[in-house]
């Protein structure tokens, strides 16, 4: 739960309400300006009107240089940033040939597969020369090579389903697979916090769509049970089915789903779960085996699990685990399945042999090293941020851990700050997360050493402090003098 | 009883009467003569009044109770999550074992592969190899991160000035996967209310985008010029409002439905005409049409600032992953931020941007296997030209030779079967991989299915012809 002090919202309204009152002020001023200036659009109505952009020209434009900064190299636990300078404030930026070497606290790279690796990197190499990087062709036609047909099948055992089915992109599987589900006259009901390709999918299949609030079982229970005894809108016919769409860890919060009491309330009253477990797969649970493993959830319960590779397995695509039937249903209506490109041979094969080193079948024990490595890390970490006294969010376990800024001038000054100090760090704010809550995001990696971390940790309090988001100081050193005092005496 | 009964009766009416006769009955008020009858108007009318005063009934509601939502919940029944697979609708995939190259091993047996929109030949190409080799040993597999959020990796800037140079245009941006290109584009431009007109043979990605902007879309009977026209007169004629509105027309360069080629010059003096802006998808053109690889623009010599949207999927000439969109900088930096299918979702991997690159070197080095391209398409149709049963009914230029039967057996499904068997004897006793159009249920696509025959430069003569005389065979057994 966010804990956000009045004296902090009153000044983050009052920050944007200041952004925006300048913002309309050089509209303003544009306006005027370009009325002495010819129009060149000849007819045509513009691309976007009036206030649709108002917050990208005023407000992101400023802060640009915060986002999409190129990097030069692999994105392990040290990355190259390349430096970029601009002429006219922020709103083109070009590159320079300086490289800035600092720790990577943004990059998905939870199990340290990012970069080469001394196991996958051979065999990746191979399949490329024998395989070649695509199969120009979709998976119906000629793009399913052995590969594919391997992945699946490890990917089925991996999750503990009885089989898979792959996409070459992870956005795309949601988007194609939940039409292909479910169609006019069904429900979905979808977590508040779901990703964008859940409610592009979603939107996409025609369904009505219901959203209960973030990870309250007693929320769904109630919007489910209205929603039976009310039937589809305006006809009040019954429903043809109903799916309940969830995420393993939900990759804004940090915050693992609550996942027995969601599943009890599903089975209940006979609703299809669907679990997106892009964040979650590989990265928690004993053996990798993603959020039903960690909180002892049976996979036969879950109707629909889906994931991605890019994430802890250092690749691309996604992937769904069901049950036989459901699969074949799939490839055979699957518009992804039929028209796409199938996935390069390479990624899979980067895949199949890192799901091998986790499962320790490469014959050494990197993969529960790893396991533990991130556990540990995740842990270290969030205590320590906690101690100095930072909002983070999130669940114990989780390598996922927002810092809360809130003030939109403090995004941009965070982020630089740090880069200054050589640390890659990430920073949200709207339209990604809600307008007040903006926030620094870190993903812990396998591959982050103990001195990578408190290095990394000295730099945040830093910066903390300089910034001003130690909302929450614990005052440890009152303790600590308490207890030398009493123990002087 | 009868007698109390008139006695009571009596005794009311002479009540009446005689109030009716009494002195203030006789009175003149305002010049109104007051009799009887008026006090029984009045009382009329205030009766009316009372009971227009009063709400009309409606029955109590009475909400739904804890125990009958609880029974309703019991009762109610879910359809199963997936239908029960019918027989018919299988299709057996064959596994490829090696790279999908023009010769190919499929289960076991080597191959002749017309099955791959390998159009330049570039898959196993060895300069293509090897620049993937050094970029998996630098980058590794994986870009681990969205572009906004240290997932812009050098190469991904290269490759998008490489190819906005190569087109002429000022920008470009790279899509992570060929399909989502589309239907990321058009939701980012096209909002709730905008008119679209679109093709009706246009592939899935494009009906999907259309859908998930929420705009009126209006179809136009396939690649016919007259209908565009049409349906264009008929949105703007009379229609103010339409001049505030986003217009576009969107259509494929060589549809993946049929085969066939738009004719650009057309659509662009219809589009100047009626101010619409063009989305183009040059899937299957770019990379093959044009005297150098340019797409369609350069080969009807339409100057490429006319077309305000270029999309391309890098799966088909350019033999990797991924697309791009190009057009004016105002369209591309406008996707930076609003394209669903860039910003929440991770990046090109970046061994398949070097091979992109290295593909488009290639590409401007060699002009000359865009002629042994042309050649093998020309070779192709006119040995299919008398084949028995089935005719080709795609352009000249496209290099998907789209055959589909002469007399169709009543509906898609059967048609399809028919194709299958042929397609199946082809490879298993000629060795000649060939497939057919299947659709998805989700396609809303009506156009007839066939056999597609994706041609490459990297096919010898004797492949061409080997194709030619089993499908002549083929096609002779099983459609006689």
């Amino acid at each position: 739960m966010v804990r956000l002090p009045y004296l902090t919202a009153l000044t983050t309204l009052f920050s944007y309400g200041l952004l925006f009152a300048f913002g309309q002020m050089r509209d303003f001023f544009r306006k005027i300006l370009d009325l002495w200036k010819s129009k060149n659009l000849q007819g045509y109505a513009p691309i976007c009107l009036g206030l649709e952009d108002f917050y990208t020209r005023r407000l992101y434009l400023r802060i640009q240089d915060c986002f999409n900064r190129p990097i030069a190299g692999a994105p392990d636990a040290w990355i190259d940033v390349v430096e970029r300078y601009s002429k006219d404030s922020n709103k083109t930026l070009h590159r320079t040939s300086k490289i800035n070497k600092c720790i990577n606290l943004g990059s998905y790279n939870y199990l340290g597969f990012a970069a080469a690796d001394e196991y996958c990197t051979p065999r990746v190499i191979e399949s490329l020369k024998q395989y070649s990087p695509s199969t120009c062709s979709a998976r119906v036609d000629g793009g399913t090579t052995k590969l594919h047909a391997e992945l699946e099948e490890v990917v089925a055992r991996f999750v503990g389903k009885p089989a898979a089915i792959l996409f070459g992109m992870g956005y795309a599987t949601n988007s194609a697979i939940i039409p292909a589900l479910i169609g006019k006259g069904g429900l979905i009901i979808s977590d508040s916090l779901n990703h964008n390709s859940i409610v592009n999918g979603a939107r996409g299949s025609g369904a009505t769509v219901r959203v209960f609030q973030h990870n309250s079982a007693a929320h769904l229970e109630e919007v489910l049970r209205e929603q039976i005894a009310e039937g589809q809108p305006r006809t009040h016919r019954p429903w043809k089915k109903i799916i309940v769409i969830i995420e393993g860890i939900y990759s804004m919060e940090g915050e693992l789903c609550k996942l027995p009491e969601i599943i009890a309330v599903c089975k209940k009253y006979k609703a299809y779960t669907y679990l997106d477990e892009a964040h979650s797969i590989g990265a928690i649970g004993k053996s990798g085996r993603g959020v039903c493993e960690l909180l002892g959830v049976d996979t036969a319960d879950m109707d629909i699990m889906m994931g991605t590779f890019t994430k802890s397995f250092g690749s691309c695509g996604g992937y769904i685990a069901a049950s036989k039937e459901i699969i074949q249903h799939l490839k055979n209506t699957c518009p992804a399945h039929f028209y796409a490109t199938s996935m390069s041979p390479p990624a899979a094969q980067q895949v199949i042999s890192a799901i091998k080193v986790v499962l320790g079948e490469d014959g050494s024990n990197r993969g529960a090293q790893k396991l533990a490595q991130i556990r540990d890390n995740s842990n270290f970490f969030r205590s320590e941020l906690h101690k100095m006294g930072f909002e983070v969010l999130g669940d114990n376990d989780s390598p996922v851990m927002p810092i809360m800024l809130y003030n939109p001038a403090k995004i941009p000054a965070f982020s630089r700050e740090c880069l200054r100090r050589n640390l890659a760090v990430v920073t949200v704010a709207f339209p990604a997360t809600p307008l007040l809550l903006a926030r620094a995001r870190i993903c812990i990696s396998a591959s982050h050493t103990r001195e990578d971390m408190i290095k990394a940790l000295e730099v945040i309090s830093k910066v903390g402090d300089l910034v001003g988001i130690k909302y929450f100081p614990v005052e440890p050193q009152k303790h600590l003098t308490d207890k030398i005092q009493k123990k002087l005496e | 009883m009868a007698s109390s009964a008139m006695l009571v009766t009596t005794a009311a009416l002479d009540w009446v009467s005689a109030a009716f006769d009494a002195p203030l009955a006789r009175a003149v008020v305002f010049g109104i003569h007051i009799d009887g009858h008026l006090v029984v108007e009045l009382l009329l009318i205030a009766v009316i009044l009372f009971q227009l005063s009063r709400k009309s009934y409606k029955p109590p509601k009475k909400p739904l109770t804890e125990k009958e939502i609880d029974d309703l919940c019991e009762e109610w029944v879910p359809e199963p999550l997936c239908p029960p697979i019918s027989e018919e609708k299988q299709f057996h995939t064959p596994t490829l074992e090696s790279a999908a190259a023009p010769h190919t091993i499929v289960d076991g047996k080597e191959v002749v592969n017309f099955a791959s929109a390998n159009y330049l030949g570039l898959i196993g190409h060895e300069k293509i190899i090897d620049s993937c080799i050094g970029s998996l040993e630098k980058y590794g597999v994986g870009s681990c991160g969205p572009r906004a959020f240290y997932g812009t990796i050098d190469v991904h800037l290269d490759c998008e000035k490489k190819i906005a140079n190569f087109l002429g245009t000022p920008d470009s941006i790279l899509y992570s996967y060929g399909i989502s290109t589309i239907f990321s584009v058009i939701p980012a431009f096209c909002k709730k209310g905008d008119i679209i007109v679109a093709d009706e043979g246009v592939h899935w990605g494009i009906q999907n985008g259309l859908y998930l902007s929420r705009s009126t879309v209006v179809y136009f009977k396939h690649n016919d010029m007259a209908s565009l026209e049409s349906t264009l007169e008929k949105l703007t004629r009379g229609n103010k409002r339409a001049e505030k509105l986003r217009r576009y027309i969107v259509v494929e360069a060589v549809y993946q439905n049929s085969g066939q080629v738009a004719p650009l010059d057309e659509i662009i003096r219809l589009k100047e005409k009626y101010r619409f802006r063009v989305i183009l998808d040059e899937n299957h053109s770019f990379g093959v049409l044009g005297n150098s690889g340019r797409g369609l623009a350069e080969y009807y010599g339409v100057p490429i600032e006319k077309i305000d949207i270029i999309t391309a999927g890098m799966g088909n000439a350019l033999a990797t992953d991924g697309g791009f969109c190009t057009g004016s900088v105002r369209v591309v930096d406008h996707q930076r931020l609003s394209s669903s299918g860039y910003v929440f979702s991770a990046s090109l991997p970046p061994y398949l941007a070097t091979a992109a690159i290295s593909a488009v070197d290639y590409l401007e080095e060699n002009p000359s296997i865009l002629a042994t391209l042309k050649n093998n398409i020309a070779l192709l149709r006119k040995g299919l030209s008398d084949v028995v049963g089935l005719e080709v009914s795609s352009s000249p230029q496209s290099p998907i030779v789209f055959l589909k039967l002469k007399k169709s057996r009543g509906s898609q499904d059967k048609d399809l079967q028919v194709l299958e068997k042929i397609v199946s004897r082809a490879l298993h006793e000629d060795s000649v991989f060939l497939v057919t159009s299947k659709r998805s249920t989700l396609d809303k696509c009506r156009l007839p299915v066939g056999i597609r025959i994706f041609v490459s430069a990297g096919h010898s003569e004797s492949d061409i012809l080997k194709a030619v005389d089993s499908l002549k065979r083929v096609a002779a057994l099983e459609l006689e």
